[in-house]
């Protein structure tokens, strides 16, 4: 038996996703279209008769007339045009019930595509709850297609879906007349097929926008939500990570006692156990974030999130939307990038993507944690603010500062005279359904595991490399560090920042601080031979002593500056390609972070030189 | 009068969407979502800080839209119809 391709379309918020998830379960593969950055999402199963469908759920879409890429991916699936993509044998277009004077337009201009199409009334049970009735036998007759009630998130809300699919492909509806007024037409379909007896003031979204949306309570609520996502982020997420990062330690030791001593023991637990264990680590803050994120979107708030923050994010030219990456940036920007994927804008996200780096992750906490507690006095300003803590804040407020000039000046260079624009729909609220959210968060772990967990391996293997070989002949003086390549890398680095203040031993330790920021004070320990090095907090604790006595003020001031800006963080730039699927955007961001860093910390060097 | 003059809670019904410029997306989409001659439309919400952008109902759906695409809709007061 053949297999049937089915593409399923509609316009956004329609409960697609949910219909795809309740008929293919999780038999499904994410990827992106090919030579685009908009996600594919394709699944299988089988009908009662048992033919097999593939299925595809296409990008929503409010018209065949697209303003996104994801529009144009739609329509040029459905055209059967796509490079790449089979023409589907059937569309079925999905519909919320309870929005179909938006939905139905879209719905009519499928029939001008000349391919059989099914039309999913979605949220069938909604509309009756809300005193809604469709004459379902009218509307099938008026529309010129097959009509089936569908409810996404029911276990058996498919079944008349499923029952039309084992029939044989319903025929071409005819095409509209060229020039047909859309809205005309759903207007006189809706006034005959359906009744509405509740009035519209008493709906749910009336009631709750009325808080939600308020120029008051509304930012009062955002407030309180994100307090406790970073709340679950930063405190939930720490026994887990703290489990994590003994289960690496208790592998490596085990590991370790069944090789013998030697390069492939080095190998296997400084190398490759070390390198993943310190990566897995961030999985659970990347799920924590993400369970918000998508609860969020699925229950309809965070486009009400983006409304109220439109005008805060418009001060760096760029909308709403950008705001909860640009958050989620400040645990680590790795999810952050990854969440630029609700901003429809592809300019909008190419900027977000960019300054998203310039938030203040939390890898960057322990090196700012170190070098404030070894160099700045302990001493209260105005009598009761603390000058540690308001260095820090400066750090954290320098990266904002820095996010919104950059994101002017990216605009601005980008500017195609095409105005910022909004115009998004709020839509309906609904309760996340369990699975929607738990398949959407395997998703993510998958994605993160696989690719920046395969990429990040490879490169702390490179870097566990370079320190180790060649290695000190016996008996030599110093760290071992020293006669390694990433030694010699570091001295033949030094003359490129010695303007910066840097010694050589901060050059080596920027090597390894490419795979994750807070190892460069594990590096530093390990570099000024203070023990193993293993135990990072401990030898914190003993370099923060050790650091005034070998760098000046001025040093350090300028490896702070150099921090808030410097792009050394192999997995933000691996995830950006991910993302952006552009090295040349990935040279892009390095480039003009690399750029800023090193003028920052040179600005930084010699002012504080002077003093 | 422009949807962006509309006072927060006026039912209001829709005249024209204006064009700004020859080829405007805009004001394209704007139609294509539903902003057309003879639609109820009512302005639910304003943002915080200058009441830029606004959420608007036009039939079951809500937008929001900053004022400078508000401006493109041209509407009149609904008669008969309490504020």
């Amino acid at each position: 038996m053949t297999t049937l391709n089915i593409a399923l379309v509609g316009n956004p918020n329609c409960g697609k996703t949910a219909l795809f998830n309740l008929l293919t379960g999780s038999r499904q593969k994410v990827a992106n279209y090919a030579g685009a950055t908009v996600e594919r999402k394709e699944g299988w199963f089988t009908t009662p008769a048992g033919h097999t469908v593939r299925l595809l759920d296409l990008p929503g879409a409010y018209s065949l007339n697209a303003t996104s890429p994801d529009e144009a991916v739609t329509r040029d699936v459905c055209a059967g045009t796509y490079k790449g993509e089979a023409a589907p044998d059937l569309l079925v277009c999905v519909a919320d019930a309870t929005n179909l004077r938006l939905h139905l337009r879209f719905v009519l201009e499928m029939r001008n595509l000349g391919r059989p199409v099914v039309l999913a009334l979605n949220m069938i049970d909604a509309a009756q709850r809300g005193g809604m009735e469709i004459d379902l036998p009218r509307l099938q007759a008026e529309i010129g297609m097959p009509v089936v009630p569908t409810v996404g998130i029911r276990r058996d809300g498919a079944r008349s879906l499923l029952t039309q699919l084992d029939e044989t492909l319903p025929p071409v509806p005819t095409p509209l007349p060229a020039g047909t007024d859309l809205h005309a037409l759903v207007r006189q379909i809706l006034s005959d097929c359906v009744t509405q007896s509740t009035p519209l003031s008493d709906r749910v979204e009336e009631r709750l926008d009325r808080w939600v949306l308020h120029p008051v309570w509304g930012p009062v609520i955002l407030i309180v939500l994100l307090f406790f996502m970073f709340q679950a982020v930063f405190s939930w997420a720490q026994p887990v990570m703290d489990g994590i990062d003994a289960g690496m330690g208790w592998l490596g030791q085990q590991v370790g006692q069944l090789l013998p001593d030697g390069v492939l023991r080095s190998l296997i637990v400084d190398g490759v156990i070390a390198g993943a264990g310190s990566v897995v680590t961030f999985l659970p803050q990347i799920l924590i974030l993400f369970a918000w994120i998508l609860a969020l979107e699925e229950s309809g708030y965070l486009p009400r999130a983006a409304f109220l923050l439109d005008r805060l994010m418009s001060f760096a030219g760029l909308s709403g939307r950008s705001f909860i990456p640009l958050l989620s940036s400040f645990a680590c920007a790795v999810p952050g990038v990854m969440a630029t994927r609700t901003i429809q804008n592809p300019r909008d996200r190419l900027v977000t993507i960019l300054i998203a780096p310039l938030m203040t992750c939390s890898a960057r906490l322990p090196v700012y944690t170190l070098l404030i507690g070894a160099f700045i006095p302990h001493r209260n300003i105005a009598g009761f603010l603390n000058l540690q803590g308001l260095v820090l804040f400066g750090l954290y407020a320098l990266g904002i500062i820095s996010a919104v000039v950059v994101a002017r000046i990216l605009r601005w260079r980008n500017a195609d005279r095409q105005e910022a624009t909004l115009l998004m729909e709020l839509p309906a609220y609904r309760l996340p359904n369990p699975r929607d959210l738990a398949l959407g968060l395997w998703e993510r772990a998958r994605i993160f595991l696989l690719r920046v967990g395969t990429t990040i391996v490879s490169l702390t293997v490179l870097l566990w490399g370079l320190s180790s070989f060649p290695a000190p002949p016996p008996g030599a003086p110093g760290p071992a560090i020293d006669w390694s390549l990433a030694g010699r890398i570091g001295h033949l680095m030094l003359p490129v920042f010695a303007p910066l203040g840097f010694n050589w031993q901060i050059c080596v330790a920027l090597i390894p601080g490419l795979a994750a920021r807070e190892v460069a004070v594990g590096a530093l320990a390990t570099i000024y031979s203070l023990g193993s090095g293993t135990d990072t907090d401990q030898a914190a604790i003993q370099l923060g002593q050790m650091l005034p006595t070998h760098w000046s003020m001025a040093t350090a001031l300028s490896l702070l500056a150099w921090y808030v800006y410097a792009p050394q963080c192999v997995a933000t730039l691996a995830v950006i390609r991910r993302e952006t699927s552009s090295w040349r955007v990935v040279a892009l961001a390095a480039g003009y972070l690399f750029a800023l860093a090193y003028v920052a910390a040179f600005l930084t060097y010699h002012i504080a030189r002077m003093f | 009068m422009r949807l962006s003059d509309l006072p927060r809670g006026t039912d209001a019904v829709i005249d024209s969407v204006d064009d700004h410029g020859s080829t405007d997306p805009v004001a394209h989409r704007l139609r294509e979502l539903g902003f057309v001659p003879g639609e109820a439309v009512r302005v639910v919400a304003t943002a915080p800080l200058g009441g830029d952008p606004l959420a608007v109902r036009i039939g079951f759906t809500r937008f929001a839209l900053r004022r400078t695409e508000a401006d493109r809709v041209n509407v009149h007061a609904a008669v008969g119809t309490p504020a």
